[in-house]
């Protein structure tokens, strides 16, 4: 291959995609950037590190409340934007179970319930964690994934059922008035104020080149659930007929009516997998970050949709590499930005993803 | 429907006539509710005047929303950011320049409030173009959620403490962090009464109000005379609105709205019409939040949440998307009953039953009903927490409506993009058929009939 002939395909993509080029060579000149930091010292590799860990953190819980996000987007064909809030429901319905197992008897049952409302009962206080009180904790993940499921079953019978036919920007409108209700209906019964949640959990301290990082227990407690979680999906999609029927599904709606495949029955399978992901997706959240507030889900809401939008709607491998890349973009642009603007740097990269590669990056692999 | 049309038909004056009297009637209930609550003829002026300025603000806004929405089809889910930044560049433009030891912590660049709204609408208008310039090639869903980010990230930036002061042409301005910026200049009112000069006719004005509200009048009449002039901006924004529906322009974007491709593959570069059209419904906003905001004398960055923007989507469905009179109806309704009416319902409560002291969390609402079956503590809660349910009984509205009245208020009435009439005349409407079959001829009976039995 001449050196002509480098050229002339070099100057061909420049013509034909100024802002692929355009990115690279942003990404360039911020990676010369890193490297220089690094070489001066003015970064440390264990700062570094540090920002990777968190991000890849946030990235699952991203990753695992995305992908049921992207199972309905694709299968029931509209943007759930009440999905945020069956983040929160969930949360909350775990958090309250885990109160009442780890302060049966030391506190008023009523403000166990109410997970602290007003400051009647701290999660520190009780002494809260993985490993101090770890049945209650697994208690909570159960419950917190059987009520977004039973929620969002319920939500799909009584509101979007009747309007299933219709146009995915109805069925949009809908589920933000869903949102609302929902959201606000939390704040009425658990109050606004944001409650610590958790002890101090045991961490471990990693050596990592010039500088220390850690790692907690509830750190790992994550990385465990959320990784067995994926994995459980993967095999599900893959292996079993419901999997197979939900592919489908995804794939080609007419076909799959042909072929026999119950839609209702895939609608709601989707609902029971993508419901029952979210619900511990918020579960863990709050037992990561230690704190509680009613506007956690919705907060998240819009890295989720970057992250979904960025992975290709409808692919859940697509769902947890975008939860992965914008939480690593929203921990790691500190290293360049100021700290207020990270979650924006992750809606700067869903849009500079939507402009490049407007169908995602795995986009034609639809997966369920 | 036909029913509800035959209705707004018998109405002297037609759409106009219909506004009036949604208003009229929205007024004597508030006025009936402030006899109960025994204000005094201060009090109704001051609720008159609240209740005004929200249905002014949420009719321009949701008429500016019916352009995107309702004309082109683009579903835009950031309206407050667009608000956000008219009002901002507002107040960096027109707040007086930085004196050290002053009240303000940052100044502006002391230009006169039009200016200042000017540049407010075209900033704007040109982020409009930055947002829409990607987004508008992908599908709707995807310009919602560009949107919404795109707001969130000017909320973000507003908040930042980096942006909160910086240099600007030699004059220390900014955004003020979180702690907001105070609009120390004179309100849209004064300002454009000084303007004409007619600011001493006007304080000659409020002394003799002086007959009516004894003490201090200037409050009550400021507060009444610029609900009057936000409903001459409705005014003025209605008439750009049907102007730009009805010229060639406004026809575009209805075929753009019905189907882009067909509208392309008629020559006509779609997406240049939806930009501009995005960028005239942006600088609206802008001016719709100047005009909501810069009268508040201040203004922070959380004011600027999403919720806002589906206030306003609220309102617009409501009205029903795609008619200008809907926007402003859907407006006023939403303004009375889903905005100020609950509130207004809070301070009925509490004037009828005075020093009632309401549980301070749901925990003591909810236990006395549970061990007594005592409904009274639960009750009180739900009074004093009207301004989250309010927001509960909105999204149960919104779901409500989806379902049942995707239309809106008043029905079908989605403007085609023809030049000519395509509703049967009026005389055929009365035996039953509805209004908005599209007939393609001149007009015979039989060809009528035909096109209603293929519906």
């Amino acid at each position: 291959m001449g050196i002509a002939e480098t050229y002339s395909r070099g100057r061909q993509l420049a013509i034909e995609r100024p802002f692929a080029l355009v990115l690279a060579v942003i990404v360039v000149v911020l990676f010369g950037d890193l490297l220089r930091g690094l070489a001066t010292g003015q970064t440390q590799f264990a700062d570094i590190g540090t920002l990777v860990w968190d991000g890849l953190m946030r990235g699952l819980v991203i990753g695992l409340a995305g992908i049921g996000l992207s199972m309905t987007y694709s299968i029931l064909n509209f943007a759930n934007f009440s999905h945020g809030d069956y983040i929160t429901a969930g949360a909350f319905s775990g958090w309250a179970t885990t109160y009442l197992i780890a302060g049966l008897g030391r506190a008023d049952i009523g403000a166990l319930l109410l997970v602290g409302a007003g400051g009647s009962v701290y999660g520190g206080t009780l002494g809260i964690g993985m490993l101090s009180t770890p049945l209650a904790v697994v208690a909570g993940i159960v419950v917190s994934g059987g009520f977004a499921i039973a929620l969002s079953l319920a939500v799909d019978r009584t509101i979007f059922k009747p309007i299933r036919n219709e146009d995915g920007i109805t069925l949009l409108i809908t589920s933000i008035g869903v949102a609302f209700a929902l959201r606000y209906l939390m704040q009425f019964v658990f109050g606004s104020d944001v409650r610590g949640t958790t002890a101090q959990p045991p961490s471990v301290s990693l050596y990592f080149i010039d500088g220390t990082v850690f790692i907690n227990a509830h750190d790992i407690t994550l990385l465990v659930v959320a990784s067995a979680l994926m994995l459980g999906v993967h095999v599900l999609l893959q292996r079993t007929k419901l999997g197979k029927a939900m592919r489908a599904m995804a794939d080609n709606k007419d076909l799959a009516l042909i072929t026999g495949i119950s839609t209702e029955r895939v609608v709601r399978a989707t609902w029971i997998i993508g419901g029952g992901l979210t619900g511990v997706a918020g579960y863990m959240f709050i037992l990561w970050k230690g704190t509680l507030g009613f506007n956690d889900g919705w907060l998240l809401l819009l890295l989720i949709f970057a992250a979904v939008i960025l992975g290709g709607i409808g692919s859940i491998y697509g769902a947890i590499a975008g939860g992965l890349v914008i939480g690593l973009t929203a921990s790691m642009s500190v290293l360049w930005i100021p700290s207020a603007f990270s979650r924006a740097a992750a809606f700067v990269v869903m849009i500079v993803i939507l402009l490049v590669k407007p169908s995602g990056l795995f986009s034609g692999r639809a997966t369920a | 429907m036909s029913v509800r049309d035959d209705f707004t038909a018998r109405i002297p004056g037609g759409d106009a006539g219909l506004i009036v009297l949604v208003l009229l009637g929205t007024y004597l209930a508030y006025v009936l509710a402030g006899f109960v609550l025994g204000y005094t003829l201060r009090g109704q002026l001051n609720s008159i005047a609240t209740l005004t300025f929200y249905i002014g603000v949420f009719a321009m806004l949701s008429l500016a929303l019916n352009l995107h929405w309702g004309y082109t089809g683009l579903f835009n889910i950031g309206i407050v950011g667009f608000m956000a930044v008219g009002v901002y560049v507002t107040a960096i433009v027109t707040k007086p320049t930085y004196v050290a030891g002053g009240a303000a912590q940052v100044g502006g660049l002391g230009l006169p409030l039009w200016v200042g709204i000017l540049a407010g609408m075209t900033a704007a208008a040109l982020l409009g173009l930055v947002v829409a310039l990607p987004a508008l090639r992908l599908r709707a869903d995807y310009l919602a959620i560009v949107t919404i980010a795109m707001s969130e990230i000017v909320r973000f930036s507003f908040l930042s403490g980096e942006l909160q002061q910086f240099q600007l042409f030699g004059n220390r301005v900014g955004f003020g962090g979180g702690s907001g910026l105070i609009l120390d200049f004179a309100p849209p009112l004064e300002a454009l009464l000084r303007g004409v000069g007619l600011w001493n006719g006007y304080l000659g004005f409020v002394d003799a109000f002086q007959v009516l509200v004894p003490r201090n009048p200037k409050p009550v009449v400021d507060g009444l005379v610029y609900g009057l002039l936000l409903l001459g901006f409705v005014a003025g924004f209605y008439w750009l609105l049907k102007r730009t529906g009805e010229s060639p322009f406004g026809r575009v974007l209805k075929a753009i709205r019905e189907d882009e491709d067909v509208a392309n593959a008629l020559g006509k570069n779609t997406d240049r019409f939806k930009i501009k059209s995005f960028m005239l419904g942006c600088a609206l906003m802008g001016l719709a939040g100047i005009l909501w905001l810069v009268p508040q004398g201040a203004v922070t960055p959380n004011f600027f949440r999403p919720r806002v923007t589906f206030f306003i989507w609220i309102a617009l469905i409501i009205g029903g998307a795609g008619s200008n009179t809907g926007s402003v109806l859907g407006g006023a309704v939403f303004a009375a009953v889903l905005y100020q009416g609950p509130r207004y319902f809070q301070n009925l409560v509490s004037a009828v039953f005075p020093n009632l002291d309401s549980p301070s969390g749901f925990g003591q609402a909810i236990s006395p009903l549970i061990s007594q079956f005592d409904p009274v503590p639960f009750l009180l809660y739900t009074v004093d927490s009207i301004r989250q349910l309010q927001l509960v009984v909105m999204g149960l509205v919104l779901i409500w409506l989806m379902h049942n009245r995707p239309e809106g208020m008043l029905g079908y009435r989605k403007e085609t993009a023809s030049v000519i009439p395509l509703s049967r005349p009026k005389s055929m409407t009365a035996d039953g058929g509805s209004d908005d079959s599209v007939r393609t001829d001149g007009g015979v009976d039989a060809a009528a009939q035909g096109g209603e039995t293929d519906e």
